[in-house]
This record gives structure tokens, C-alpha cells and sequence, in this order.
């Protein structure tokens, strides 16, 4: 704790904004997106974005009317882009939390520039992975039998199940997700508020921020439970993705039970989490201005945290192989030589190249300081993570243990629609919330200034102030 | 009449707290040092995000949070072993995998979730309990300068109901600390005043 009230520059740091930047310059910033007129980038993408909503509104409507056939789903390959796409938004929440809660727990500081951001992307990931195991299980409308309710067979749910306890670990994610963004958000609606020239922006940002009226003795209490949300979400974040790859690893497919399956998951979600937060942050530093408050080093320690996990996911990759040969095991090593030269090498070789190589560029300081060159890898590296979920899922599945049911899985029209549906659906909450809230962490901004220090001082009078302070707060001890 | 009397008489019309504004972070800082050495206790500060060294310059005690949550986490646990022995092992006993009805190990992970949910609840719903919040008005609002604390002023409030409180003394006090703004905010008791539209400088 004591080093976390040290200022910035004693611990060896260089300041986390541009020069210039003071209290008043950060709420200009930040609240200008929601106060002016939205820009005319942002009606393209809104409406780009909720058509593709409606697309995917369309495709979930028509499964409904006629059932799962509608999908390329079929024996042997009973779980494909369902799946896939369920565990590709559910690890891009990861980042999210990992930025909120693991990063604030090492009192990485320059967390606050970008953890409203990936906060908010984390709520609209989980909600577009909630989808699909929600219209998967065939008759939608049966799907609360996931639940613990009473129904009319008087039968509970088998807790005993791995599926039931991704039910339990995503639900509470969503849950704990938003409060801890809701949390984080009210002195910040509190300045909205005070910002407010008409009588609706007062109202709405007034009832969001709930009387708050920044005083210590709140604050007290506030960062408490800021410390206690972020100490439960660094554990809760890394069981969401372990119980997801339960859901392959207590399983006796081969290719799917193995023990290194909860840290690989976790690594390959924070990796694809940070490569969406990348993309989405470039494009809105460039479109809103916000350079002077998400820094060039805060890209550059992006890319670091991408390099490392990317390697971990590597590793994991060559780990997988390894043990396929040294387990002596036939099945699995068919199952490993079938992925890498057989009908889906090219998913597989397309994952590698996009997961293991392109993070590699980021060892050169050139290249993890290039926006295009991030840009692009952070692309790249989303694409790659879709196609690990995919090769895990589909590689494993289409080679059951009879050749005589072996197959070959190829996505319909209602599979592409209901992803890149989601895809629609998620920019156009992330749009929505650009919009109206702000999308950078104001109060917290403020507070890793260098003049939001109390010893910090520019005019002068420091030296005999700091002493007199330090002599009352031995006193108060 | 006399019910226009008592109406008068029954809304507190009156001086409900002191303001004190400040430009930094560590002339608030001080200036609450010196309240606290006064020996005031109903006195707070107001910015725009938490200062370090404020709650011992203020002379506060630690925060109670941590006594709320831990008993919701621990009732979290109790909830889910508790509903799924009772569901898996005594109403419906599932034989599955040919594991016993009721087992433990399997239920581990769904104990930890339903802790980490009690908590997250306990925790949110504690601090604005602890809080008082959310809270409809505050004679504070009654200041129009109080609203830069939100942004980049720093202010310290002293209430009317503190023993020490003192028309004279209390100003005299603040005067001390060299605040560029002192006034005195008046509790209205009408639930926030008329809001003013017009931008600042329109009129």
C-alpha cells in the first residue's frame, strides 16, 4: 500500500498524460464527446452497426422458427461456430477485467486511461457470448432448465456437469462486470451532471449519479470497495475461462483432455481481449482526439502485455504437440498430426501465423511503437483467436473414433449471419456508450495527474509545507 | 392563517454548513489538518477524486466495508453447498458418471462463484449503504460554486451540527487556511432549487 501513495515520479515514472494536461483539461476532453453533436463517423458506424443487428435478429428468428438444422452443424460435428464464437467473446471480455482488477491489484497506474474502455467492451462481449449458448440447445425456450428453478419434471439441474457450472462462472462475470463498471462510473456521471446546460442532461446524469457529492468520507468507503471488487475480479476472471475450458477438458475426446487447457484458455483470452481493446482504441483516439490522455506508452505497454501472452499461447501450442507424442497416446496424436496437415490445416496454419508470429514483431521497439503496424496485428491476432476456438472445437470433433463417421464441417448462410450479426451487435452498444458516457475514467485520470498529489507542488512554497504536513501526520499517528 | 405560521416554523430555513474552496489538492489537505486539530468532527472535503492522506488529515477511522462483505461472502458459500446437496443429494438424487449423488469436488466451483457474487453485491450495495447514497438533494447543492467539484476545484464543508460550530469562530477558522472562497450555504429545505437552463454568461 505505502508505495501506492508514493508520487509518480519517485517511483522512477514518467507522467501518464501529455503536458499541459490539468483537472480541467481531462473533464473538457472526456465529457465534450457526450456533450457535442455526435460526428458523421459515428451515424455511419451506428447504422452499419445496427443493421447488422437487425441481420443478426433475422438469423436467431429464423433458427427459432425452424431449429438447429439450419446450421452446418450435424455428425460428427455437433459444436462448431456456436461454440467458437460463445469462447471467442467470452475471452475478449477477459481483458477487460484484467486491465480493471489484475492491473489495479500491481498498481500499474497507467491502467486508468484505457479501463472504462475495456471495461464497457467486456459487458458487450459477454452479453454477445450469452447469445449463443442461450439459442445452441435447440428449443430456446427451454433454456431456463439451465437454471436452478422448479419446472413442471421437478428435476434440478446436475451440478455435477461442467456446462452448468459455465452457466454459474459467466453469469456471475456479467454480473460483477457491470457492477464494478457502474461503480467506477458514478463520479463521473457526478461531473456530467455538473456539466449539465439542459434540464434532461441534468436529470438522467443526476439520477446515474446517485446524490454523489465527491466527499472523503465517501471516498473512504468508495475506494474500499473499488479494492475489494478489484480482489474478487482478479480471481473470478481467471475461473470464468478455466470453467469454460473445463467444458472440453473433463471431456474423453482427444485433442480436448488435457490439463493445460485452463491456463492456455486464460492466456489465449487476455491476449485476444487486448487485441480487441487495441483496435477499438485506436480507431476512437483517432476519431475523438484523445492522444493527449491515451499515450503512445500506454499503446507500447498493450503491446508488451500482447507479446508476453501471445507467447504464452504459443507455448501452450508446442506444449499440446509435445505431450500428443510423449503421452504415447495414439489417439491423441492422430488427433494432433489431423490438425496440422489434415482437411483444416489451413485453420490451423492460419491460427499459428496469426497468434504466434505476428505478436512476435512487438519484440522490436519500432514496431510496437508503429499505430499501423499495431493496428493491423490487433486484427490479425482477433482473427487468429477465433480460428484457435475454431481448430480446438471442429479438429477434435470431425474425426470421431469410427472412420466410418468422419466428416466434414462447413458453415451455412445462418451461421456467417449470426456471427457477424454479433459483431453488429457489440459496435453497436460500444457506439452507444462512446456516446453517452464517458469513455475514459475521469476521477481516476485526475488522480494519477502529478498535481493531484498532495505534496506536489509548482509554486514553490513546497519545501516548508511538506515539512509542516509531515510533522501533523506524525502527530495523527 | 396559522397553517401559513406553522409551514414557516416547520421548514428549516437556516445556515446548514460553511464552504470552503481551494485550488490544490494539499491546501485542502492542510486546511482539514487544521479542522481535525480544532477539534471539529462534522467537517468534510469535496473533490473530484480521492486525495492521499486525506482520511488521516481528517482523522477517520478505516473504512467498516470489509465487516459487511466478508459475512456475504461466507453466506454465498453456505447458499450454494447448501442448494446444490439439497437439490443433487436429496431431492432429485442424480446418479451421473456413477459418482455418488452427492460430491463435493464437483460442486467447488460453483461455491466459488456464488461467494464471489454475494461479495460483489455485499460490496456495491454496502459502500452506497455506508454512504447514505444514493440521496435525492443535499443542502451542499445549494452552493453554485459547490459544482466545480466535480471538475477542478476542492472544497471543505463544515456542518451547522457540529458542537463546534460557531457563526463567527467557524469562519474565522476556515478564514485561516486561505481559501479563495468561503460562504455560507443555507438549507433551503425545497428538494433542490430551480434549475437554471441558460448556460453560464448567457445571461
Amino acid at each position: 500500500m505505502s508505495s501506492a501513495n508514493l508520487p509518480i515520479k519517485a517511483l522512477g515514472e514518467t507522467p501518464l498524460v501529455a503536458d499541459g494536461v490539468g483537472f480541467k483539461s481531462v473533464s473538457d476532453t472526456v465529457c465534450r464527446v457526450t456533450e457535442q453533436k455526435a460526428p458523421r463517423g459515428w451515424w455511419i458506424g451506428f447504422l452499419l452497426a445496427a443493421s447488422f443487428t437487425g441481420v443478426m435478429g433475422a438469423a436467431i428468428g429464423y433458427l427459432f422458427w425452424t431449429g438447429v438444422g439450419v446450421w452446418g452443424n450435424n455428425a460428427p460435428v455437433y459444436w462448431a461456430w456456436d461454440i467458437t464464437n460463445f469462447v471467442w467473446w467470452i475471452g475478449i471480455g477477459h481483458a477487460g477485467t484484467l486491465i480493471s482488477a489484475v492491473l489495479f491489484l500491481f498498481r500499474q497506474k497507467w491502467r486508468t486511461a484505457i479501463n472504462r474502455f475495456s471495461e464497457a467492451m467486456t459487458i458487450f462481449a459477454v452479453i454477445c457470448a450469452l447469445i449463443f449458448p442461450g439459442i445452441h440447445v435447440g428449443r430456446a425456450w427451454y433454456a431456463y432448465y439451465m437454471f436452478p428453478v422448479p419446472n413442471e419434471m421437478s428435476i434440478w439441474p446436475n451440478f455435477k456437469s461442467p456446462l452448468l457450472w459455465d452457466v454459474f462462472a459467466v453469469s456471475t462475470y456479467f454480473t460483477v462486470s457491470t457492477l464494478f463498471w457502474f461503480v467506477g462510473l458514478v463520479p463521473d456521471f457526478a461531473t456530467l451532471r455538473d456539466r449539465a446546460t439542459n434540464k434532461y442532461r441534468r436529470m438522467v446524469y443526476g439520477a446515474l449519479a446517485l446524490g454523489w457529492r465527491g466527499a472523503n468520507r465517501h471516498w473512504q468507503n468508495y475506494e474500499r470497495a473499488y479494492l475489494i471488487l478489484a480482489a474478487i475480479s482478479t480471481p473470478l476472471v481467471l475461473s470464468v475461462h478455466s470453467v469454460v475450458s473445463f467444458d472440453f477438458a473433463t471431456s474423453l475426446m482427444p485433442g480436448w483432455h488435457t490439463t493445460i487447457f485452463p491456463p492456455y484458455f486464460v492466456a489465449g483470452a487476455v491476449f485476444s481481449g487486448f487485441g480487441m481493446v487495441m483496435t477499438l482504441m485506436l480507431l476512437t483516439r483517432a476519431v475523438y482526439g484523445m492522444r493527449s490522455l491515451v499515450l503512445m506508452k500506454h499503446l507500447e505497454l498493450m503491446n508488451k502485455i500482447m507479446l508476453t501472452t501471445g507467447s504464452l499461447v504459443g507455448y501452450a501450442y508446442a506444449m499440446e504437440f509435445f505431450i500428443a507424442w510423449y503421452g504415447g497416446n495414439d489417439y491423441e496424436l492422430f488427433v494432433f498430426k489431423n490438425r496440422a496437415f489434415g482437411p483444416y490445416a489451413w485453420a490451423y496454419w492460419t491460427m499459428i501465423s496469426c497468434n504466434v508470429i505476428t505478436p512476435q514483431v512487438f519484440w522490436f521497439k519500432k514496431m510496437r511503437t508503429s499505430i499501423p503496424v499495431m493496428f493491423v496485428a490487433s486484427i490479425l491476432i482477433n482473427i487468429g483467436m477465433w480460428f484457435e476456438r475454431f481448430v480446438i472445437i471442429v479438429t477434435s470433433l470431425h474425426r470421431d473414433f469410427l472412420p466410418s463417421s468422419w466428416g466434414y464441417f462447413r458453415p451455412t448462410l445462418v451461421d456467417i449471419f449470426t456471427y457477424f450479426g454479433t459483431l453488429g451487435l457489440f459496435f453497436t452498444a460500444f457506439l452507444l456508450f462512446i456516446r453517452w458516457i464517458p469513455m475514459i475514467a475521469i476521477a481516476e485520470v485526475k488522480g494519477v495527474l502529478p498535481e493531484a498529489d498532495p505534496h506536489h507542488d509548482a509554486s514553490g512554497h513546497d519545501a516548508h509545507a511538506h515539512d509542516a504536513h509531515a510533522g501533523t501526520a506524525v502527530e495523527a499517528e | 392563517m396559522s397553517t401559513v405560521v406553522e409551514k414557516e416554523t416547520e421548514a428549516k430555513v437556516g445556515p446548514a454548513l460553511y464552504l470552503a474552496e481551494y485550488e490544490t489538492p494539499g491546501a485542502v489537505l492542510h486546511a482539514a489538518e487544521k479542522l481535525r486539530d480544532a477539534g471539529y468532527s462534522k467537517f468534510d472535503s469535496h473533490s473530484p477524486f480521492p486525495i492521499h492522506g486525506m482520511d488521516a488529515a481528517m482523522g477517520l477511522p478505516d473504512s467498516k466495508l470489509g465487516l459487511i462483505v466478508f459475512p456475504a461472502a461466507l453466506c454465498g458459500t453456505a447458499a450454494a453447498f447448501l442448494m446444490m446437496w439439497w437439490m443433487n443429494g436429496v431431492d432429485y438424487p442424480l446418479v451421473i458418471g456413477g459418482k455418488p449423488p452427492y460430491s463435493l469436488p464437483s460442486q467447488v466451483p460453483i461455491m466459488f462463484e456464488l461467494t464471489i457474487l454475494f461479495s460483489a453485491f455485499s460490496t456495491v450495495f454496502g459502500m452506497f449503504g455506508l454512504n447514505k447514497l444514493p440521496r435525492h438533494h443535499h443542502p451542499i447543492f445549494n452552493s453554485d460554486r459547490f459544482r466545480g467539484f466535480s471538475d477542478d476545484k476542492f472544497f471543505l464543508s463544515v456542518e451547522a451540527e457540529d458542537p463546534k460550530w460557531d457563526l463567527e469562530r467557524t469562519k474565522a477558522l476556515l478564514d485561516s487556511t486561505h481559501p479563495t472562497h468561503v460562504e455560507l450555504v443555507n438549507d433551503d429545505d425545497e428538494g433542490g432549487a430551480e434549475f437554471d437552463a441558460s448556460p453560464e454568461g448567457a445571461h
